[in-house]
């Protein structure tokens, strides 16, 4: 087995430290090493979104990086969102527009809506859509998804 | 997954020494996007991903407007539709960055990987051709440049030799009254693989009525993608008219080798490159008038 590598990266702000071998995935060392299981597993190969991330800045599927590839790095996460008394205006407008089911993509979503506003504030509803396109849900039939997207930006 | 050993190489010398060392059990790491999915499925036995991102060679972006673009290996496709200067003067390497995978796909894979990748389908490679682009090399013999068409051989097979690892690539600077353009075939909007994808580049004479010259390349018709090279030579000196960019449709139609699978029958993908190449080169000629 090959050694399990040391590594330093910062996870919503915080400096974190774990050891993990060369094959585990971020997504996989933020669940079983870090216990940060808002970031879900759904089709392991890039594809549903539902393992959405911010690494330095841009979204990415934290299934498709290797945890040693985060030394240095700085990695939002959905647990990274809200503040201790109230949830980020996203995390909101998901709720006021109903815009979960089973809630398995829900992370994905967010953290792609986020990486979306911060750096895009006034999205069109045709650039949410194509924003989203690499989030996948089964239950909502995404409208409702859109239109949440689209109230956290004119509430910002 | 398969265990494996990551190292993270500094410089070309470095990768190069381990990949002339590790042979076939060792694979370049730029986005991942692919090679991660293939180690984890089983596709591909690696034993050691040698990461080349912290190389500052792969990660070039240079644009000059006399010299062209140099376009290192592992420069992400966010990367390169933000840059408003590469928008303007590639604007078919534009249209093929922004289609591949979504936006997460998009902030880690690289156009260097999609032409390692070697997919008969892959976006990238298209525009690639269309641009004259060349491919960088290095290996323990140093470097060496071969253009972009001759870069694939099979299915997920290149010229790399044992050693060998993609540089960058190099893309001339446009000639005025020039553009491209590249679409793919797809029966959903976004998040697919190309049943059939064209790519086009015109040059234009100043009056933006005769074609001076042209280049046109297929993805997903054959086992690489291909320079359609008779049909670009068609159009060199014809005005532009419906029945020159017909002419060269057909001619892109007859060099189309594809086969039949779920994503559309060999019939269909023939009567495809004619439609693309049609709208391909209306799509490059037509941005050629719109810019003065």
């Amino acid at each position: 087995m090959a050694r399990r590598s040391h590594v330093q990266t910062t996870i919503n702000g915080e400096t974190v430290e774990f050891l993990c071998e060369p094959r585990q995935s971020l997504l996989e060392v933020l669940r079983d090493e870090l216990h940060l299981t808002g970031a879900k597993e759904g089709c392991n190969n890039g594809n549903c979104g539902a393992c959405s991330v911010i690494l330095d800045g841009r979204l990415v599927n934290s299934c498709l990086v290797l945890g040693v590839e985060t030394e240095g790095k700085s990695v939002e996460t959905i647990e990274g969102l809200a503040e201790p008394d109230k949830l980020h205006p996203i995390q909101d407008a998901f709720l006021e527009n109903a815009a979960l089911q089973c809630g398995i993509c829900t992370p994905g979503f967010i953290m792609s809506a986020k990486a979306l506003l911060d750096q895009n504030p006034n999205p069109t509803e045709h650039e949410v859509r194509y924003w989203l396109a690499g989030n996948l849900c089964r239950c909502t039939g995404y409208d409702k998804i859109v239109r949440a997207v689209l109230d956290a930006a004119a509430a910002k | 997954m398969r265990d494996f050993s990551y190292i993270a190489a500094t410089t070309i010398p470095e990768a190069v020494a381990l990949l002339d060392a590790k042979g076939e059990s060792a694979r370049i790491l730029a986005g991942g996007t692919d090679l991660i999915v293939q180690v984890r499925e089983a596709r591909r036995d690696v034993d050691w991903m040698i990461d080349i991102k912290s190389i500052p060679e792969v990660n070039d972006l240079n644009y000059n407007a006399t010299t062209g673009l140099t376009l290192g290996a592992a420069v992400e496709c966010y990367k390169i539709y933000a840059d408003d200067a590469i928008c303007d003067a590639y604007p078919g390497l534009i249209d093929a960055t922004q289609i591949i995978g979504g936006t997460a796909i998009q902030g880690r894979a690289a156009v260097g990987g999609n032409l390692c990748n070697a997919s008969p389908a892959a976006d990238g490679i298209p525009p690639l051709i269309v641009l004259n682009a060349s491919c960088v090399i290095a290996g323990p013999n140093g470097l060496r440049e071969l253009p972009v068409e001759d870069f694939c051989t099979a299915p997920g097979q290149t010229v790399l030799g044992k050693g060998e690892m993609l540089v960058s690539m190099k893309v001339p600077a446009p000639a005025s009254n020039s553009s491209s353009y590249y679409l793919r075939f797809i029966p959903r909007n976004e998040m697919d693989i190309a049943v059939v994808g064209a790519g086009a580049s015109v040059t234009l004479d100043a009056a933006k009525q005769t074609i001076v010259s042209a280049r046109i390349a297929l993805a997903a018709v054959a086992p690489t993608p291909l320079f359609a090279e008779e049909a670009s030579a068609l159009l060199a000196g014809q005005e532009i008219s419906d029945a020159a960019i017909d002419a060269a449709a057909e001619a892109a139609q007859a060099i189309a080798r594809p086969i039949s699978d779920m994503r559309g029958t060999a019939e269909q993908r023939t009567h495809l490159v004619g439609v693309l190449t049609r709208r391909a080169l209306n799509g490059a000629i037509q941005r050629v008038r719109e810019t003065t």
